[in-house]
């Protein structure tokens, strides 16, 4: 399989740890957030234009979003689904400039992220029920209780594999779709951009749905059991 | 009684001197099975793969066709709530689709990350 031309291919070593390039470009992208919000925060202004505009506008759909959602608690956790949010979608688009690689590309980034939400829910259950969370796991009858343990425990795991490889897996194939075009076509024939637009409305759309799903997997381990 | 003692004798004698002969025989052929060649999987797998892929899209075509339909009719039923369909339809097909992407997900392991390692 033909590589993809990128700024960085090799990783280097940090003491007795291997940097893998995604790795690497991950730093990029929170170099870049980093950057924007100290430009943002240096520069405020009652009536905001520019980047502040832009940022506002996407923070203040996302809050909406979360409030719809989630009720007005949903306010606590945003600052968690926010970074998220940015994260994600900064990581997927920026595979689509040429010479860039995604880091959601990756399935160790992406289990990251995915792990680091089921872990927040799981928290944010027994942060709000003590030790009663069990009764999120055991069904609506005591004599089932068994039984649904496990599927829950199952269905748990399933919530994890799920929100990974469905960011890796479509990151993944538009990036490989990116590739093995850019081996037939130059970069900037005008058809060629059609597969950048469906790039771009696939980075949205995913990082949509996890922000989605982290919002209801945090709704559901906050409410009370059935 | 001395002539059955020799032919016993005699017998275990050759037995013994086969012996080797025969067990060095079925360890060379097990050693060239070990190191036969499965350059011929590849076809398979690439076979499998592709099937894979097929009915997976095939699958997720359905689905969200009928996802996108019902959406379309929810709006031409009711225009001012076509946001929340829409938003609703859009998480749907998100859903959906990400079954297939389980499936390439497999087929990417199988041709690029090779783990038996047979080709």
């Amino acid at each position: 399989m033909k590589e993809a031309p990128l700024f960085i291919h090799h990783g280097f070593n940090i003491g007795s740890w291997y940097m893998p390039p995604f790795v690497i470009y991950t730093w990029i992208v929170m170099g870049l957030l980093i950057l924007m919000a100290l430009a943002v925060r240096s520069s405020l202004k009652p009536i905001p234009g520019g980047l502040q505009n832009v940022v506002e506008a996407f923070i203040g759909g996302l809050r909406d979003f979360t409030v719809n959602t989630m009720g007005p608690q949903g306010l606590n956790y945003f600052p968690l689904i926010g970074t998220a949010a940015f994260f994600i979608l900064l990581c997927n688009l920026i595979g689509i400039v040429p010479g860039f690689e995604s880091p959601t590309s990756n399935l160790n980034t992406t289990g990251a992220c995915a792990v680091t939400v089921v872990v927040t829910t799981h928290i944010v259950g027994v942060q709000k029920h003590g030790l009663k969370y069990i009764k999120h796991f055991l069904g609506p009858v005591w004599w089932l209780a068994p039984l649904m343990f496990f599927i829950e425990v199952i269905g748990h795991i399933a919530r994890l594999l799920s929100l990974s490889l469905r960011l890796f897996g479509n990151i993944r194939g538009e990036d490989l779709l990116l590739v093995l075009l850019l081996t037939l076509v130059p970069f900037l024939i005008p058809g060629i951009m059609v597969v950048h637009l469906l790039q771009t409305f696939t980075s949205f759309v995913q990082t949509f749905v996890f922000v989605l799903l982290t919002m209801l997997y945090i709704s559901g381990a906050a409410e009370h059991a059935h | 009684m001395k002539k059955t003692i020799y032919t016993m004798l005699m017998s275990l004698v050759a037995v013994a001197l086969a012996a080797p002969v025969a067990l060095a025989e079925e360890a060379a052929a097990v050693a060239t099975a070990v190191k036969a060649d499965h350059s011929g999987i590849y076809g398979y797998v690439a076979v499998g793969c592709g099937l894979a892929m097929g009915l997976a899209a095939l699958g997720t075509g359905i689905g969200q066709g009928i996802a996108a339909g019902g959406a379309v009719e929810g709006i031409s039923r009711n225009p001012g709530a076509s946001g929340k369909i829409m938003t609703t339809m859009i998480i749907g097909l998100a859903m959906i689709e990400s079954l297939a992407i389980y499936a390439l997900v497999v087929c990417i392991i199988l041709l690029f990350v090779n783990p038996y390692k047979i080709f």
